[in-house]
């Protein structure tokens, strides 16, 4: 790897709250524990000689439980927080070392952030709160809200331009902040746990809305989080914190395979215990329904109105009998015919508890979304092709 | 030598008072030319604000605030309820009275709020200028308004001019709290996002933390309209006409009826200021929830 391809360079970065930091650093140097460092000096040592290297375009992914430290290394990266020790590098200038104009320049064009309770101000709309980075930069006013309201249309939030913050669900709030952090067009975007707040589902429609963003923008980002299956899912590069040092630096694969102490392979193998999702979290409600005795015309109708080419065939106690397609219904309106005439009764079903490893071989053959069908052999939710394969990113 | 342990030594005595009052007097005549120039500007503000209410006829004024009570409300019996107040004060004969009191809470008002909002902001960006203030605010509410009105009686005369003064030092306080608490009190995470996108600090001050406090703010300028109706009374010690004086010369005279009149007319006319006020507060408020 060239040294072109690093963006950012963190050398022995450290960073001390409280007063007596002197006498910390000496008992840092001897190599003293973050608890007793704290009952001798009352310093609180948040990060601890900390390096790491960040390669453009790529997603770091910085992890740790709460008080690791992580938080503060990212606030270091654009000098919201200024470091005890240590260089940070960005483009081989050390950033620490920039007088008040520069940095305010730097924050201006090169480095953006994501705030995990999102940041957002709640007397503006939501095209002023994504403005307000160009308009801190002086942008003309008819400019900026052209560019904010491109980046509002990436984020999916179009149409919402004029409602108030207070108006919006936590996903949508977390795209404001983003939006807001895109509009600058900066090199890096730092998000500190910038899905903590949001619930599983939500944040699952994040990471991937996130990983869309990447692809289409290459932007360098730096992630913070506390959740493995997150880290891994999104990261290139992860690194693992605890009481502010870095223990693992590597690509998911290699830290699976080679955890560097216990505390990294137990934090691992937490992520396997969470990630069971089964059938019940990705299905959906069917919506293209017919009865047995319905005819050829009314099945493509349904068909019709929801904009799809088969529609599911149910008996009086909603139990799923078959699917009809929109050959069958044609077939069975020429004939006069029920719909049941002309069902294809083999279908994948599945029950709602069936997990999605299993759920993939069947996925992988079938012709229509997998059924599920729940104890009373009642039809409650179908699963897509698509939905099985998104639960896996 | 027991007396010495059993009460305070009538020899022990540290005359202060004079020297305060000759640091006063001092000040009075040396810088006379400094306090009525003061004193000619804060009348002729005076001035100005009552003939401006003057000008209003008292139907209008009455058809305004009823207006304004359905406005905030949204309902139509707090509008007539609000009307009616005002028209109550009408016919217990102190339609002049009363403006020539709301003249000097609203010229009070204006000054507390001119200095008061700065300083506010000041002492909300540094703990220095706080350290320094925060015990000069509690002596201003603690300390009995008597005390500080003979000092402006000497330095301004009497009449409306040292009761605009004695009702600043008092009013001034809550605008200054309120403001300094409501851009503190401006979500962390919301500061630091105006300051990761290299907001200058005065940036971040206009853009994010006053808007932000603002609901804070308007609380405290509903606290020093409040604060300045309250004085009212007190002011009238020092000549200053209107309701207050009304019912100063009423109970010197033992009558009360007439002194309860001016009491109520006072109570509807601070129900008002504080209703119409919080209305619109609320109203801003509910914008940014």
């Amino acid at each position: 790897m060239s040294d072109n391809d690093i963006i950012l360079r963190v050398e022995h970065l450290s960073r001390l709250f409280g007063m007596n930091k002197s006498a910390a650093q000496k008992m840092i140097a001897e190599g003293a524990q973050k608890d007793e460092i704290y009952k001798k000096t009352g310093v609180t040592v948040a990060v601890n000689d900390v390096s790491f290297k960040v390669r453009r375009g790529e997603i770091f992914v910085l992890i740790g439980l709460s008080g690791s430290g992580k938080s503060t290394i990212v606030r270091c990266l654009n000098m919201l927080q200024r470091p005890s020790s240590g260089k940070i590098l960005f483009e081989d200038t050390d950033i620490s070392q920039f007088d008040k104009k520069e940095l305010r320049d730097y924050r201006r064009q090169k480095i953006a952030m994501v705030f995990q309770s999102f940041g957002l101000m709640s007397h503006r709309d939501v095209l002023g709160n994504v403005a307000y980075g160009l308009e801190i930069k002086g942008v003309a006013k008819a400019q900026r809200e052209e560019k904010a309201r491109e980046m509002i249309k990436m984020v999916g939030l179009e149409g919402l331009e004029s409602k108030n913050i207070g108006e919006l669900s936590g996903g949508m709030r977390q795209r404001v902040g983003l939006a807001r952090a895109l509009a600058n067009d900066p090199d890096i975007l730092l998000m500190d746990e910038p899905f903590s707040a949001l619930d599983p589902l939500v944040r699952r429609d994040m990471q991937f809305e996130l990983l869309r963003i990447q692809q289409k923008m290459n932007k360098t980002i730096i992630f913070i989080t506390h959740d493995i299956d997150e880290a891994f899912k999104l990261g290139q590069t992860v690194g693992i914190m605890r009481d502010g040092r870095l223990i693992q630096l590597d690509t998911p694969e290699n830290m699976t395979a080679n955890p560097a102490d216990d505390y990294v392979k137990e934090f691992i193998e937490s992520a396997d215990k969470s990630r069971i999702f089964s059938a019940s979290h990705i299905m959906m409600t069917p919506t293209c329904l017919v009865h047995l005795r319905d005819t050829g015309p009314i099945a493509l109708k349904e068909m019709q109105k929801n904009g799809v080419s088969s529609a599911y065939v149910i008996n009086n106690h909603l139990e799923l009998m078959g699917v009809i397609t929109q050959d069958g219904a044609i077939s069975a309106r020429r004939e006069g015919k029920t719909v049941d005439q002309y069902m294809i009764t083999d279908l994948p079903r599945v029950s709602p508890d069936t997990s999605i490893n299993d759920l993939m071989p069947i996925a992988a053959d079938a012709r229509f979304p997998i059924a599920v069908i729940d104890e009373q052999n009642r039809f409650t939710g179908i699963i897509s092709k698509a939905a099985v394969i998104s639960s896996l990113l | 030598m027991t007396q010495l342990l059993l009460s305070f030594p009538s020899g022990w005595r540290l005359d202060i008072g004079t020297v305060i009052d000759d640091a006063i007097n001092a000040l009075s005549v040396n810088g006379q030319s400094f306090f009525s120039a003061i004193r000619d500007g804060v009348l002729w503000l005076l001035n100005v604000v009552e003939m401006g209410l003057t000008l209003i006829p008292w139907w209008l004024a009455i058809a305004l605030v009823g207006l304004a009570g359905y406005f905030i409300s949204k309902r139509i019996r707090t509008g007539i309820l609000y009307a009616a107040m005002l028209f109550a004060i009408g016919l217990f004969g102190l339609w002049d009275l009363m403006l020539q009191t709301l003249t000097i809470v609203i010229v009070s008002v204006f000054f507390s709020l001119l200095f008061g909002f700065p300083i506010g902001i000041l002492i909300s960006m540094s703990r220095r200028a706080e350290r320094i203030v925060r015990p000069i605010l509690d002596l201003m509410q603690t300390l009995p308004a008597f005390v500080y009105l003979v000092p402006t009686i000497i330095l301004f005369s009497v009449g409306k001019m040292p009761a605009v003064i004695a009702t600043i030092i008092y009013s001034i306080v809550p605008i200054i709290r309120m403001t300094s608490h409501g851009i503190r009190n401006v979500d962390k995470e919301v500061v630091e996002a105006s300051v990761s996108f290299g907001a200058s600090r005065m940036q971040t001050l206009f853009k994010v933390q006053i808007p932000q406090a603002l609901p804070t703010i308007m609380t405290g300028v509903n606290q020093t309209i409040m604060m300045a109706m309250s004085m009212v009374v007190t002011c009238a010690l020092i000549g200053a006409n209107g309701l207050g004086m009304e019912i100063l010369v009423a109970t010197n005279r033992m009558e009360v009826g007439q002194a309860l009149l001016p009491g109520i007319a006072i109570v509807f006319l601070a129900i008002l200021l504080d209703r119409l006020t919080q209305g619109l507060i609320k109203k801003e408020g509910g914008k940014q929830k």
